[in-house]
C-alpha cells in the first residue's frame, strides 16, 4: 500500500512501488484528465503539479512522491491561478484536438504560480510540452493574457 | 483525394480494403478464420448494409430525427456525420444547422452519430477526411435546419390554431407576435419531428446570417481546457480488463514460441496471456501491469523474407526503396498531358532537371490508439473505436466477430488528433485485437498501444519520389514541364476498387492540375507498391508534391534569371483568383522581397509558393534565417482562399495548425526504415515541431466566392516549398530531399 495526496484527498493505493504516478492517477483513481502521450517525459501530456512544480507524471514512480501535494487538471477549478489560466485558454480558443491541453494548462498554471509576470523567454523555457495541432502561439498568448 | 467527390463514389463497391498488403493473409491477421473481405456494407441502398430494410429509401442528410434530438428542456443535440478531432467540425455544424433552425450554436451538444445510412453525406459515402466535412454537408445541413424549423412552425400553428405564416422563430422558440404567445422547440419537438418534412423549405438569405461566417466560440474548448473531454483512451467499463500488446518487430511475421508464458501469467494483476496475429497481448487489472507483463514476454518470431520488395524484408530500408524508385525505368500511364513536350524540349534555350524525394512520416497524433470491446448479454458487440469511417469499422468488426452488422454497436469518441491516422489500415488499428481479447476473456477489454507500439504500427505517409525536367525559352520562361512520379499513394492502396484507374490521384496531386500557364506538360505515374502500410497524412499527396513542384519552379526561375515571385505572377496572369492570392500574401508580408537582407542582426530571406489542395487555393511566404547550421523560420504568411467559409476563427486556427505540421515535416520528420524495422520508437527519436521552432503565423482569408473548398488540410502544402525556397534564396543551397534537419546548411 502506498499513500498519496491528490487534489486535497488522501488515497491508499495497492500498486507496485515503481508504478508511474500517471497510471495510478488514470487507472487506479480514475482521474483521466491527465493524459498518456509518450511515457518517456518527452511530450508533457501527463503534466501534474507536485508541490507546485510542473512534473511529468509518466516518469514519477508512485513510491517517490511521499507526502507531496499532487494537483491534477481534474481539480484545476479549485486553484485561483488555474481558473485564470482556464479562462485565458477559453478566451484565446487555444485547444484544437485538446489532447495535450491538460498538460499545457498544468504547466502554465505552475509557471504563473511561481512567476506571475513571465517574460516571453520565461514562457519559452517553461512551456516545453508538445502539441501536434501546433497551438504554441495561442498557448503563449493565453499565458500572457492570464498574467494580465 | 478530391476525387472522392466525383460521382463514382456512389456506385463504388467494395470501398476500402481492410488489408492493403496483398501478400499478408487476412485470415492469419484476424485469427477469426474470416475470409477475404467484401466491404459492400458501407453504402446506403446496398443489400449488405445493416439497416438494409429501409436504407434504400434513405436520402442521406434529410431525415431530421436522425440528426436532431430536442429535449423537453429545449436542449438540442446534433448527431453529426463527422467525428471531431480538433478541426472544429462540431462547432461549424452547430453554426450551419443553428442558423437555419434558429438556435444559437452555443446551445448545441454535438455527438458523432452511430453508423447508419442517414450520415453518408459525402456523395453517398461517410468519412471524416479529405477536408470534405463542411464543404460536402453545408447545403444539406442548412436544408436540414430549415426543414426542422418548418416542422416546429407547422406544429405550433396547429397547437395555437393560427396560420403558419403568422409565426416566427427566435432562438429555439416559435413566436406568435400578434398574441405574444411563445412555445419552446422542446415543447413541440416530439410532434414536430414526426411530421412529414416539407420538401421545399426556404433557406435564410445569407445577407441575414447571424452565426454563419461569425467567429463563434468552439463548443469543446472549456472541456478540453479542464481535462473533462473524454477520448477513447479515457473510457472504462465495469469489469473491464486492460490489455497491452507487443507487436512483431518485422511487419508480417508471427509468433513462433513464447519462452516464459507461465512466468508472465503469474505476474501481479495478470489475467491472461494471448497470442494474436503478429502480436502477443496481456490482459490485466491495470494497463501498467499489462504493459510490464507483455514486455517481459520472451517471444520468438518467424523470420521475415531475406530480401525483396514484396514484403518488409530483413534488409528493407528507406534508402533501398528510394534507390529502387529512382532506378525504375518502367513506363507508366499519363497523369496529365498537354501540348507537344518533345518539340518544346527540342527548341529549348535551356533545360533544367532535378530529382525530389520525401520520407515516410508518422502521424504522431498525441493520443495513442486504443479500442474497447464488450460482448453484451443480448448478443451484440459494443465497440468504442477511434475512427474516421464508422460504417466501415462496423462492417469489418461484424465480419471479424461473425455477427451481422446490426449487432455491432459502434461508438466514435472524439479524437486526440488524427491527421489521417484513423482510417482503416489493416493491422495498424487496434480494434480487432480488442474484439479478439474480449471474446477470449469473456470480459470487456480496452486495448491501448504504448507510444512505442504506435511508432511500430502506425500507417505512414508514403516515401515519395519524382523526377522533374523543364524547357526554358530565351527569356527564362518555362515552355514545357515533364514529371515522372514513381511510387504509391493511399488511394490506390485502400480505395482501389473505387478508383481503379491507372493513375493514383493521391500520388500525383500537387504535381498535376497546377495553375501555371506552362503550355506543354507531360506527367507520368509509375506505380511501385511499397510493402509497408501506407496512409493518408494531412494533405495526402500534396504534403510532398507541392514541395517538389514549387521547389522545382524556383529552380526554373533561378535558371532563367527570373525572380520566383515575378515568374509566378507572369505564369498566373490569366488566373485572377491566384493572382489575387499572390498579391495578398505579398501585401501581408510588407511587399515581396526575396533577400537576403539584414534583420535583427542576422541575414534572412524569403520563399514563396502556391498550392491548390482540396478545392482551395493558397499562397504562402516563409521567412528564414540559418542559425548554427539549422533553419529557423521566423514568419509564415498564408493567403487562403477556400471559396467561402463558415467560421473565420476556426479557419484561421486550422491554417495555423496546418502550417505547424507542414513545418514540422519540413524541418524534422522522417520515419526511417533500416534492416527491416523502423528506427524511431518514440518522440525522442522522431522529433516533431516544438514551441522553440514555431514561427509567427499570419493568415488572411480571401473569400473568392468559388465553390467551397476544404479547410483542415490546405494550409500545409505551401509550407515546405516556401521554406525550402527561402533557404535557397539565403544560401544558394537547393534542398530536394526532406527533412532539412539531415542537410548541412551554411549561409
Amino acid at each position: 500500500m502506498t499513500t498519496i495526496h491528490v487534489n486535497g484527498r488522501t488515497y491508499e493505493v495497492a500498486v507496485e512501488a515503481d508504478t508511474p504516478l500517471l497510471w495510478v492517477l488514470r487507472d487506479t483513481l480514475g482521474l483521466t484528465g491527465t493524459k498518456y502521450g509518450c511515457g518517456i517525459a518527452q511530450c508533457g501530456a501527463c503534466t501534474v503539479m507536485i508541490d507546485g512544480t510542473a512534473t511529468r507524471s509518466c516518469q514519477v514512480p508512485v513510491d517517490s512522491v511521499g507526502t507531496a501535494d499532487i494537483r491534477t487538471i481534474d481539480a484545476i477549478d479549485e486553484d485561483p491561478v488555474g481558473r485564470k489560466v482556464v479562462e485565458a485558454w477559453v478566451a484565446t480558443q487555444v485547444p484544437q484536438c485538446g489532447y495535450c491541453q491538460s498538460g499545457q494548462v498544468m504547466a502554465a498554471t505552475a509557471l504563473l504560480k511561481s512567476n506571475p509576470k513571465p517574460t516571453d523567454g520565461d514562457i519559452a523555457d517553461a512551456m516545453t510540452n508538445l502539441c501536434r495541432c501546433g497551438t504554441y502561439n495561442r498557448v503563449a498568448s493565453a499565458i500572457r493574457q492570464a498574467a494580465g | 483525394m478530391n476525387q472522392l467527390l466525383s460521382s463514382k463514389a456512389l456506385s463504388a463497391v467494395p470501398l476500402m480494403r481492410a488489408e492493403g498488403v496483398t501478400n499478408l493473409s487476412r485470415r492469419s491477421f484476424l485469427g477469426f478464420g474470416t475470409s477475404a473481405l467484401v466491404l459492400g456494407a458501407l453504402l446506403p441502398g446496398l443489400p449488405r448494409i445493416a439497416q438494409a430494410a429501409d436504407a434504400a429509401a434513405v436520402k442521406p442528410g434529410t431525415r431530421v430525427p436522425a440528426f436532431l434530438v430536442i429535449g423537453k428542456d429545449n436542449t438540442v443535440t446534433l448527431l453529426s456525420p463527422f467525428v471531431e478531432g480538433g478541426q472544429g467540425i462540431s462547432t461549424g455544424l452547430a453554426q450551419i444547422v443553428g442558423e437555419e433552425l434558429d438556435v444559437h450554436p452555443s446551445r448545441f451538444t454535438v455527438e458523432c452519430a452511430p453508423p447508419g445510412p442517414d450520415y453518408a453525406v459525402i456523395n453517398g459515402l461517410r468519412m471524416t477526411g479529405g477536408s470534405f466535412s463542411t464543404r460536402s454537408s453545408y447545403p444539406l445541413m442548412r436544408k436540414l435546419g430549415a426543414t426542422a424549423r418548418d416542422m416546429m412552425i407547422r406544429t405550433a400553428a396547429k397547437r395555437l390554431k393560427v396560420k403558419p405564416e403568422s409565426l416566427t422563430t427566435e432562438d429555439g422558440h416559435v413566436v406568435h407576435a400578434a398574441s405574444g404567445k411563445k412555445l419552446t422547440y422542446g415543447e413541440l419537438a416530439a410532434e414536430a419531428l414526426a411530421l412529414t418534412p416539407n420538401d421545399s423549405v426556404t433557406l435564410r438569405d445569407p445577407a441575414t446570417f447571424r452565426y454563419i461566417k461569425q467567429p463563434v466560440a468552439r463548443l469543446d474548448v472549456r472541456a478540453k481546457s479542464t481535462g473533462k473531454a473524454v477520448y477513447a483512451i479515457d473510457q472504462k467499463l465495469d469489469g473491464m480488463l486492460y490489455a497491452a500488446v507487443q507487436h512483431a518487430p518485422n511487419l508480417g511475421t508471427t509468433v513462433e514460441s513464447v519462452a516464459n508464458e507461465a512466468a508472465v501469467a503469474g505476474m501481479p494483476g495478470v489475467h491472461s496471456v494471448h497470442r494474436l496475429p503478429g502480436a502477443v497481448a496481456v490482459a490485466a487489472d491495470s494497463w501498467w501491469r499489462a504493459r510490464k507483463a507483455v514486455e517481459a514476454l520472451q517471444v520468438t518470431w518467424s523470420k521475415p523474407a531475406a530480401t525483396g520488395f514484396d514484403t518488409v524484408a530483413a534488409d528493407y530500408s528507406s534508402q533501398g526503396i528510394l534507390a529502387a524508385l529512382k532506378a525504375n525505368t518502367a513506363s507508366g500511364p499519363s497523369a496529365e498531358a498537354e501540348g507537344d513536350v518533345a518539340a518544346a524540349f527540342a527548341n529549348a534555350a535551356k533545360v533544367v532537371e532535378a530529382e525530389y524525394d520525401a520520407p515516410y512520416l508518422a502521424h504522431g497524433q498525441l493520443e495513442p490508439p486504443s479500442s474497447m470491446a464488450r460482448f453484451n448479454a443480448d448478443g451484440t458487440l459494443e465497440l468504442w473505436v477511434p475512427n474516421q469511417m464508422p460504417e466501415l469499422f462496423q462492417s469489418v468488426a461484424a465480419q471479424a466477430s461473425g455477427l451481422p452488422p446490426e449487432k455491432v454497436i459502434l461508438h466514435t469518441p472524439i479524437l486526440g488528433g488524427f491527421f489521417g491516422r484513423h482510417f482503416l489500415y489493416g493491422s495498424s488499428n487496434p480494434f480487432l485485437q480488442a474484439i479478439q481479447l474480449a471474446k477470449a476473456t469473456k470480459r470487456p477489454v480496452k486495448v491501448l498501444w504504448s507510444r512505442e507500439e504506435e511508432f511500430r504500427m502506425d500507417a505512414v505517409r508514403p516515401l515519395s519520389f519524382s523526377r522533374f525536367k523543364a524547357a526554358l525559352d530565351k527569356d527564362g520562361r518555362p515552355t514545357a514541364i515533364q514529371v515522372r512520379t514513381v511510387g504509391e499513394g493511399p488511394i490506390g492502396r485502400w480505395f482501389d476498387s473505387v478508383f481503379p484507374g491507372p493513375v493514383d490521384s493521391s500520388a500525383v496531386e500537387g504535381i498535376t492540375e497546377k495553375p501555371y500557364a506552362i503550355p506543354n506538360r507531360s506527367m507520368e505515374f509509375v506505380k511501385v507498391p511499397h510493402p509497408v502500410t501506407i496512409a493518408f497524412w494531412r494533405s495526402v499527396g500534396h504534403s510532398m508534391n507541392d514541395f517538389f513542384y514549387e521547389g522545382f519552379l524556383d529552380e526554373i526561375a533561378v535558371a532563367g534569371g527570373r525572380d520566383p515571385f515575378e515568374l509566378r505572377m507572369e505564369l498566373l496572369k490569366d488566373k485572377p483568383r491566384h493572382t489575387k492570392l499572390l498579391q495578398t500574401v505579398a501585401a501581408m508580408s510588407g511587399g515581396w522581397k526575396r533577400g537576403p537582407y539584414e534583420a535583427e542582426g542576422g541575414k534572412r530571406a524569403r520563399g514563396v509558393s502556391m498550392a491548390s489542395p482540396f478545392g482551395s487555393e493558397t499562397a504562402t511566404i516563409a521567412e528564414v534565417s540559418i542559425e548554427g547550421g539549422e533553419t529557423r523560420v521566423h514568419n509564415v504568411w498564408v493567403a487562403f482562399d477556400p471559396g467561402s467559409i463558415v467560421n473565420p476563427a476556426i479557419v484561421k486556427s486550422q491554417v495555423e495548425s496546418a502550417v505547424a505540421l507542414g513545418l514540422s515535416a519540413t524541418l524534422f520528420e522522417e520515419l526511417v526504415y533500416k534492416d527491416g524495422v523502423r528506427q524511431s520508437h518514440n518522440f525522442d527519436e522522431y522529433p516533431i515541431l516544438s514551441r522553440r521552432s514555431m514561427p509567427a503565423v499570419h493568415v488572411e482569408i480571401v473569400e473568392s466566392g468559388a465553390p467551397m473548398g476544404g479547410v483542415g488540410e490546405p494550409g500545409l502544402p505551401g509550407v515546405p516549398p516556401a521554406v525550402v525556397n527561402a533557404v535557397a534564396a539565403l544560401t544558394g543551397q537547393r534542398i530536394r530531399s526532406l527533412p532539412l534537419a539531415k542537410a548541412k546548411i551554411d549561409v
